[in-house]
Parts: C-alpha cells; structure tokens; sequence
C-alpha cells in the first residue's frame, strides 16, 4: 500500500544517513573517488523516492497527503510531522533534481568528502522543511539548512567567502530569532484557546489571531522568510553569498534555500495569518515591486556575471512575492510554479557561469567576448534558460510570470503594471550581457575557450528539457498545484470574510496552460 | 554532673535530620577529607591517578544517591529536614545530579590535565569536590543562612582552584581578583540577608514566603535594599552584567578544566539559590524584583553577545559567551513561575555537559602552559585531529543553540517559558543575541575546519597582538590573500610546514572519555530530548 509506507521520512532520512556515512568513512581508506560516488547515490536514491513520492501523490486532492505524524516530545508538543500538497510537492522534487546534477556538474576543488558530506546535510535539511507540518520541526530544518550553506560557501567559495559565509549566517539567523518567538507565541496563543500545546500546522491555522495580534505575528514570521528569500530591502547579504559562494553553493543558494523563504510565506504566513496577509498585501506588494524594479535596473549595471545573476535572483523572488500577495488562485499558482521555474532557470544559468569560469577564470563581462564561435553548445544553452529567465513564451518563465501578472492585475492593478516594466529591463540586461559574452570578436584567449564536454551536456540536458517542457506543457504541474493554492485561497477568503470568486479560480488557470503551446520558441 | 549533663540535654533540642536528604553531598565532602587525610597519612605523595579515581566514585557515589534521592521524592512528596533549613524536594535533588554529573567529568578532564602539567598531589580534586558539596548545599538550602553557607564552601575552594597552576602568572592574577571581588560580593550578601532578616523576622525561605503572603510591609525599603544585595551576591556569582568584570579574566587565567567547572558548578549552585530565594520565597513581591531581574538579563544577552565578538582567545569568548548563556538563564528567572524554573533547570542541565566537554577540549588544545589558546591555534585541527574537532564543533554548535542539540532545547524551553509569561521583547533580544553568539561560535568552528595558511576568515584578524603569542611562531599566513583579486581560486595545498609545527595534541584517555560522553549527551538528548525534559519539568520546587 503506498500511503502507508512512510515515503516523506524516507525523503529526509536518505539524505541525513547519507551525509554521516560520508563523514563516517575515512579518506585514507577508500579510493578518492569514492564520496563522490557515494554522495551522487545518496542524491540519486532521493530522487528515485521523490519521483516515487510524485507519482503517488493524488492530483485533484487539495489537502496534505502521506502525512505521518508521532509525537517527538510529549512535553514540548513537538511532533515529528510530515506532509505534502501541491505547494510543496514540486519544491521537493525540484530539491531532488538539483542535488545530484550540482554535485555532478559543480565538484569540489578540494576536500571532497567534506564537500559531500555537507551536501548531503544541506539535501536532508531543505527537504525537511518542505515537508514539515509541524512549526517547530520546520524550524528545526529551517535553522539546519544555515550551517552546511555556511560551511559550504566558507570553506570552498572564493575570496571574500569569510565575509561573505558570516554575513549570510548572521542576516538569515537573526531573521530567524523573530520566527521562532513567533512560533511559540501562536502556539500559546493556540493553547490559551483550546488548552493544547501544539506545534501541528492544520491544527494552529484554527487559531483565532486578532488584528495587532495578527500582524505583529505575520511580521515576526516574514521576517525571517523574507530574508531568506530575499525580498527588498533585506537582500543586501544575497549578491555577496551569491557571487562569492562555490558554484554548488551558489546554485543551491538561489535554486533551493531562497524557495524556503517563499515557501515559508505561503505556507505559513497564508494559512496563520490570512486576516494580517490581506491587510499588509499592500505593504508587501509594494516591496515586491521594489525588488523587481530595483533588482532589474542595478542587474544592468553589473560587471560581474554572479552579481548580475545575483540581481536578476532578486526580481525574480519579487515575482514571486506580487503573486502570492496577490491572494488569488492565479496569482498564488503562477507564484508557486515560478518557484520551480525559477529554481530551474537560475541553477541552469549558475552552473553554466560556473564553467565558464572553470575555462577562464573571471566572471567579468568585459573580459569575455564572442564565446559563441569557439563554444557554441555553451552559447545555445545559454540562450535557452537566458530566454527562459526573461519569460519568452514557450518556456517555462512565461507560464509563471503570465499568471502572476493576471493574478495580481485582477486584484491590485497598477502593480501589476509596475511590475511589467522589470520584464522588459530584464530582458535588457540579460540580452545586453549576452551579447557581450557570446557576440563579437572572439579575443585570443576567448577562441582557446573549449566547448562543453559530453558529461556537461548530460548534466544540462536534463534541465533544458525541464525547462521546454515546462513552458509548452505545464498542465500535469498546475494540475497538481492548483486545488492546493485553492484550498488555501478559499481559507484565506473564509478567515477575511472575503466571497470566495469559485469559477473564476478555475477557468482562468487552465487558460494560460494551453496557450503557450501555440507559441513557440521566437 | 550526670544531672546537669541530663537537663541540658533536654533543653537542646535536636532537629531532625533526615540523612538521606543530605547525602549526596555528605558524600562529597566525605570523599574530599578521606582523600585529604590520606594524602597527609602516607609518605610519598599520592599519585594524580589516585586523587582521580577517589573523586570519580565520590561523584558516581553522590550521582547513585542523589537518583534515590529522586525515587523516595517521587513516592513520598517533597519535605523539609534539619529544622527547615534544608529542603529535600525535587529541584534540591536535580541540582545534586547536576553537580555531581560536572564534577565526575572535571575529574575526567582535571586527570589529564595535571599530569601534563606536572602538578602533583590530590589537592586538586578534593578542592573541586569540597567546592561541589556547596554547590550542592545551596541547591537544597531551605535558609539563607544555608545559602551563604554553601556559597563560601563553593567559592573559597574555587579561588584556590583558580589560582591552582601557579607556574602561570595569569592563573594568580585572576584567582586574586576573583578572591576580592568575591569577598566583597559575599560581604555584600550577608548584609542583603541581613537586611532581610530585618524586614520580615526570618532567614528561613518558607517562613519569609509566609510573613510576605500575609503581611503588607508599608514601608518596604529595608526588603528591597535587601532583595537588591541579594540579587547583586548571586548576580555576581553567576557573573551577570553588570557583575560580570571578574570572569573574562577568572576563565582565561584559571587552568581549563577548572573554568569548565565553574562555568558549570558555580553557576549551577548560585542559580539554584537564585531561583529558590526569588521564584519561591519572594515571589509576592515579584513586581519589585522582576524588573531589575530583567534588566540583568537584557544586559547579560547583549554584552555577552556581542563583547565575545571581540575576542581573540577562546577561553576569554568562553567567559563571555557564558554571561550570553546566564542572560538565557535569568530569562527563566523573570518569568517567575513554574515553567521558567523548569526551564532554567533544564537549561542548566545541559548547558553542563556543553560547557564542561567544551572546557576539556579548550583543555586539551592548550598544550603544556596553557599556551595555544588563541582562536588562530584551532587553525587546520579538523585536518590533523579530524574527531576531536568534529566533537568540539558539536559542541559549539550546541552552545550556538543548534537544531537537534539539548543547546536548542534549552534555549527553546526559556523561550517558551518567557513567551508564556508575556515577555516577547526579552525573547526577541535573547534570540537575536542567539544570532550573534552564533557567529563566534561558527567562526571557531571555520577556524578549524580551514587548512594552514587558508585565508578568508575573520580568526585572523588582530592576532599578532593576542597575548601569549610570544611563545610561539607567529602562525604564517601564506595562500590567496584577501582582496588582492576578487576573482582569485583556492589553492589546494596549505603549507606543510606549518601543519608539522604545530603537530597533534595528545588527548589522554580520560579526558577523551569525558569530551564523548558530553557530546553523545547533547546529541542523543537532542533528538531523543523526553527523559531529561521529564527530569526537569518534574523537579518542582517546594513551594511553587
């Protein structure tokens, strides 16, 4: 029977078992490829159970499935909760794709087995908290995915990882202080209602949380999400981890752990606080838009390929953001599939500037000019996930950004506006450093610049055709997606007293599913 | 004769002493001056090994008793014995297990520490267990008097202790001035239970918690001087801000496995006197004491916090990451209720284990001379000693209030425990100084697991002028430099010759023994955290 065999704990222990048996194995012992290979079963196992996972799941049920719940500890109210919907579902599986090709497409330069190691820690840690129900369980995976990112970009970034490894540890725990007295004050605030202590999600989104109450609580949690993610203001600390993380660690960086914020923010902030979410959607909306406008125009005058990448990270979460508080069903889905999109696209692109520094060392676009001619494999690679980062029809990108944007004009209009101005910025940076890279002149040292070997290519293979199929056939995704975001929609509208628009939700997502598919790539 | 002998015997009256409730640190003591005796009784002088062992069944004896202790409280309730002054209840016999857990493992760490210094004698262990029996007194002190009692037996043997190495200049230095500052704060207690006295008619806890319930003093300022001088005795003790000044330069100078012991010992005993004294006996008057109480602890998160940021030598960020951790404490404390004191306990409790195996490695690094104590020393351990680091990262990560450790339980439950009693601004601030403490304790952490000559990190900042860097090559700082390019990649190789210099640090058996046991204690509890939770949560007080 397949719901009874405990598949999301399996998720977690995978990786976790993994990571000791790495660290448990001596280097002098083994042969020097052997974490390695070791870690890239471990990773490949977990996909073998997330895909297991996505196959088992139900398509048309809203609610959280294959849950498993224990008690942890009695006297805390800690339990060991697990479930998935279609808000995490992907997130998951997204987790599960990326670990073994970072791990095969960006290696260590040194020290592999703590490498390895830390990998593997970081996979336990994000897929326990896109799996946890239980607020105290996912703050434990939240607080935990800090430490293997800290040692990973402090012990194998470039030269300014201490300040950069410290600057990110410090900004994201520091969010994470307000998270977790957040957390135990709802839970009190639960227990002065019922008489219960309890940390399970389905059991606090009951709780009745007052206006102030609601909003100093909502802020106390997307503090710490919105750091994470990062949203404008708190991204200062992202373009410094960003550029000056290891390829690996950048990847997951903005692929994986930036997704914790916005996740958290759905899951959480949406279904805790609806009231507080309605009420402070202008403030954040407004935030979001910030970001998209403010990440585009300073991505322009980047000189350095991460920054510019890191910049561009920061309009894209601010999609994100205007379409979850855009509070509908389009909005929320297109947020939650760009979540993926983005995730896709960006590791793509990172791990594609990654090689590129492997080749010459820099990642100053200045220094590089018409790579196309000596790499043209890397060049058309590169003009996939580009055209997917800007949205082009056809690819992954637009689906997200389509339904975002129809989200959040039917609710706040001119946001939606503002917003659409960042698409057409970022389509200027991106073409512009493009043309830099690959058009032109090729210097000397830029023709001596080698293509992408066979084993490169199959590690990108995978996520090109992710990223295609995504944009021309998105359906099976928002199929799963959707009744979860219109369960949450439908409790936000209940908590606000808002009518709940029932065939709007419906209609208007499958529309945008068939369309691209008549597009086509330009 | 007979006659006079006889009515003066029915005119003392003899309390009651029931043995049990005592025994624990009957033991204790018992262990210290057979030891002591001994040593005077034989000719030659008694080996370290010896004083270890007697101190290691004295510790596991008082360990054994101190769980019947719990059994007979469990079955028959909590009671009071040697006409009230000592209180046999719940929370008494969790400190007694406290205590004695930290002096078993100082014994461990104190073995391999004095062979290597070449200290003879067992003068060393049975100043730790005499200053243990105080510190066990206090937990069961019913009476201030008893209080002040426990609080000169623990202190009087630390000073000694501090100052126990006296081949080091600093160990004498700081054992001086914690010997003055200590006296004067001891003084300053006295008159606090003095003033006490004089405002309810008792030293007895029970006794002043009943005249408070049932009398309204008017004109309460001789209470509140004395609650105050009470608060600044135990703030001192505990070492909270303000009354912090003595322990930076206490915990670098004493030798390393004494400052484990009195960041665990001295602190368990005066928190537990701290606790019963305010929570139990002052609790009516709460609303006088709270906020001071508050204060303290806002400023002992932040200082703490944020001084240890400064610091170059780890035993000194230790001094000050522990006045983090009391802030932690007293949040319990300000809460005043049940809860909070389950908290502290349990807080207490674990934070034993993290700082004491964190003291054994601190011990073990330092080299003959105390000598290797900066942060740069810790500089490519994960390479040469990659288990012992890998168990010191533990460990400062627990401290750093990591998932899955007892570190984050415990700051979890003083959390909670203040956030139930209304005080999010002290939980907010307790978790952003969380935040920074953190970082020192990652950047130590760092330090170890970069190679020699591995540039990046923040551990090299300053250090030629760290003290104590005379006695050793100045550690080279070869490889990529910082800022030359930005753009620059990590050469593999660290320089060899610098890992040779500074070789591995022998670990003696014991002392690794202890550092295991702390860190398979804060792991296993912090995934499997039911029975310890149980333990403290069941550790009522008396009265509350």
């Amino acid at each position: 029977m397949a719901s009874s065999f405990p598949y999301l704990t399996v998720l977690v222990l995978v990786p976790a078992v993994g990571a000791a048996a790495v660290a448990l194995v001596p280097s002098r012992r083994v042969a020097s490829w052997f974490h390695e290979a070791l870690g890239l079963a471990v990773t490949a196992v977990t996909l073998a159970v997330a895909a297991a996972v996505t196959v088992a799941f139900k398509a048309h049920d809203g609610g959280y499935q294959m849950v498993s719940s224990h008690v942890w500890a009695t006297q805390l109210g800690i339990r060991w909760a697990v479930g998935i919907d279609g808000i995490s579902l992907f997130l998951v599986l997204l987790t599960a794709v990326l670990f073994p090709l970072t791990m095969l497409g960006a290696r260590a330069r040194r020290d592999p087995r703590s490498f390895v190691g830390w990998m593997l820690l970081l996979e336990a840690a994000c897929m326990g908290s896109f799996i946890a129900l239980d607020l105290i369980l996912f703050f434990l995976f939240f607080e935990l995915t800090l430490v293997p990112a800290y040692f990973l970009i402090g012990g194998w970034g470039y030269a300014r990882r201490g300040y950069a490894a410290i600057k990110f540890f410090v900004y994201t725990f520091a969010g994470s202080a307000f998270l977790l007295v957040g957390i135990v004050a709802v839970a009190f605030l639960h227990r002065s209602q019922t008489h219960v202590l309890t940390f399970y999600l389905p059991a606090l989104v009951h709780t009745h949380v007052s206006g102030t109450e609601g909003v100093l609580l909502f802020l106390a949690f997307t503090a710490a999400f919105a750091v994470k993610a990062p949203l404008f203001p708190f991204h200062t600390w992202s373009p410094d981890a960003y550029s000056q993380a290891p390829t690996a660690g950048a990847v997951l960086l903005v692929a994986v752990l930036a997704k914790l914020g916005t996740y958290g923010i759905i899951r959480f902030d949406l279904n805790l606080f609806p009231q507080a979410s309605r009420t402070l959607a202008p403030l954040l909306l407004t935030l979001a838009v910030v970001g998209i406008v403010y990440g585009a125009l300073v991505a322009c005058v980047q000189r350095d390929l991460k920054r510019l990448l890191a910049y561009s990270s920061l309009a894209q979460i601010g999609f994100i953001a205007l379409g979850t508080f855009a509070l509908n069903s389009q909005g929320l889905s297109g947020g939650v599939l760009q979540m993926v999109n983005h995730g896709l696209v960006v590791a793509t692109l990172f791990i594609l500037v990654g090689w590129i520094y492997e080749r010459r060392r820099t990642w100053q676009v200045s220094s590089l000019r018409g790579l196309q001619s000596p790499a043209p494999v890397l060049a058309g690679v590169f003009t996939v996930a580009m055209l997917a980062s800007i949205g082009v029809p056809g690819l992954n990108g637009f689906v997200g950004e389509f339904l975002i944007l129809v989200g959040t004009f039917v609710a706040h209009r001119w946001w939606a506006v503002a917003a659409t101005a960042g698409i057409i910025v970022a389509a200027v940076y991106l073409l512009w450093a493009y043309q830099q890279v690959f058009h032109g002149e090729p210097a000397e040292e830029d023709l001596g610049t080698t293509d992408l070997s066979t084993g490169e290519r199959l590690v990108v293979a995978p996520l090109i055709v992710l990223i295609v199929l995504l944009g021309v056939f998105p359906k099976p995704v928002l199929d799963r997606i959707t009744p979860s975001v219109d369960r949450l929609v439908i409790h936000v509208d209940t908590v606000t007293h808002t009518p709940v628009p029932a065939g709007l939700a419906r209609t208007q997502v499958a529309a945008p599913a068939k369309r691209p598919s008549t597009g086509g790539v330009p | 004769m007979t006659a006079l002998f006889a009515s003066a015997a029915t005119t003392i009256d003899v309390p009651h002493v029931d043995y049990l409730s005592i025994l624990p640190m009957v033991i204790m003591l018992g262990g210290a001056v057979v030891l002591m005796v001994a040593s005077s009784l034989v000719r030659r002088i008694l080996g370290v090994s010896i004083g270890t062992w007697v101190a290691m069944a004295t510790s596991l004896a008082a360990l054994v008793a101190a769980l019947v202790q719990w059994d007979h409280v469990r079955t028959h309730g909590p009671s009071v014995t040697v006409a009230g002054a000592i209180a046999f209840d719940g929370f008494a016999v969790f400190v007694q297990v406290t205590v004695a857990a930290a002096m078993l493992l100082t014994a461990l760490v104190g073995d391999g520490y004095l062979k290597r210094e070449g200290v003879e004698g067992p003068e060393f262990h049975v100043l730790a267990m005499v200053s243990a029996s105080g510190a066990m007194m206090m937990g069961a002190a019913n009476d201030l008097i008893v209080v002040f009692l426990g609080l000169e037996i623990l202190s009087i043997a630390l000073y000694v202790l501090a100052a126990f190495n006296h081949r080091r200049p600093q160990s004498g230095e700081g054992a001086l001035k914690y010997f003055v500052l200590g006296g004067f704060s001891s003084a300053v207690f006295v008159y606090g239970i003095a003033l006490t006295y004089g405002a309810t008619g008792t030293t007895n806890l029970p006794q002043i918690a009943d005249f408070l319930s049932r009398n309204v003093v008017a004109s309460n300022g001789v209470l509140l001087g004395g609650m105050a001088l009470l608060l600044v005795g135990f703030a001192f003790k505990v070492a909270a801000v303000p009354f912090h000044m003595w322990s930076p330069d206490v915990y670098e100078g004493s030798p390393s496995p004494v400052t484990g012991f009195m960041a665990a010992v001295a602190k368990a005993g005066a928190f537990a006197a701290l606790l019963r004294v305010f929570v139990s006996s002052l609790v009516t008057v709460r609303v006088d004491w709270q906020p001071v109480v508050w204060m303290l602890a806002l400023l002992s998160l932040v200082l703490g916090a944020v001084v240890a940021l400064t610091q170059r030598d780890v035993k000194r960020m230790m001094a000050y990451s522990s006045i983090n951790h009391v802030g932690f404490i007293l949040l319990g404390v300000v809460a005043a209720s049940p809860r909070g004191v389950s908290a502290s306990l349990y807080y207490l409790f674990t934070y034993t284990f993290l700082v004491v195996g964190t003291f054994a490695v601190i011990s073990v690094m330092g080299r003959p001379g105390d000598t290797g104590n900066r942060i740069t020393d810790y500089r490519g351990l994960a390479r040469r000693q990659p288990v012992m680091a890998l168990a010191f990262a533990v460990l400062l990560l627990g401290q750093a209030g990591m998932p899955f450790t007892t570190g984050f339980l415990a700051k979890l439950e003083v959390i909670e425990a203040s956030v139930a009693d209304q005080g999010y601004t002290l939980a907010a601030v307790a978790m952003l100084s969380a935040a920074v403490a953190a970082f020192f304790y990652l950047r130590l952490a760092v330090t170890m697991f970069s190679p020699v000559g591995m540039e990046g990190d923040l551990a090299d900042v300053g250090t030629a002028a760290a003290p104590g860097s005379a006695n050793l090559p100045p550690v080279p700082v070869a490889g990529p430099a910082d800022g030359v390019a930005s753009l620059q990649v990590l050469t593999d190789a660290p320089p060899e010759a610098a890992v040779a210099a500074r070789g591995r640090v022998p670990v003696p058996g014991l002392t690794a023994v202890a550092i295991g046991t702390c860190v398979a204690f804060s792991v296993v509890f912090g995934i499997f955290p039911g029975p310890v939770l149980d333990f403290a949560r069941q550790a009522t007080l008396l009265l509350a």
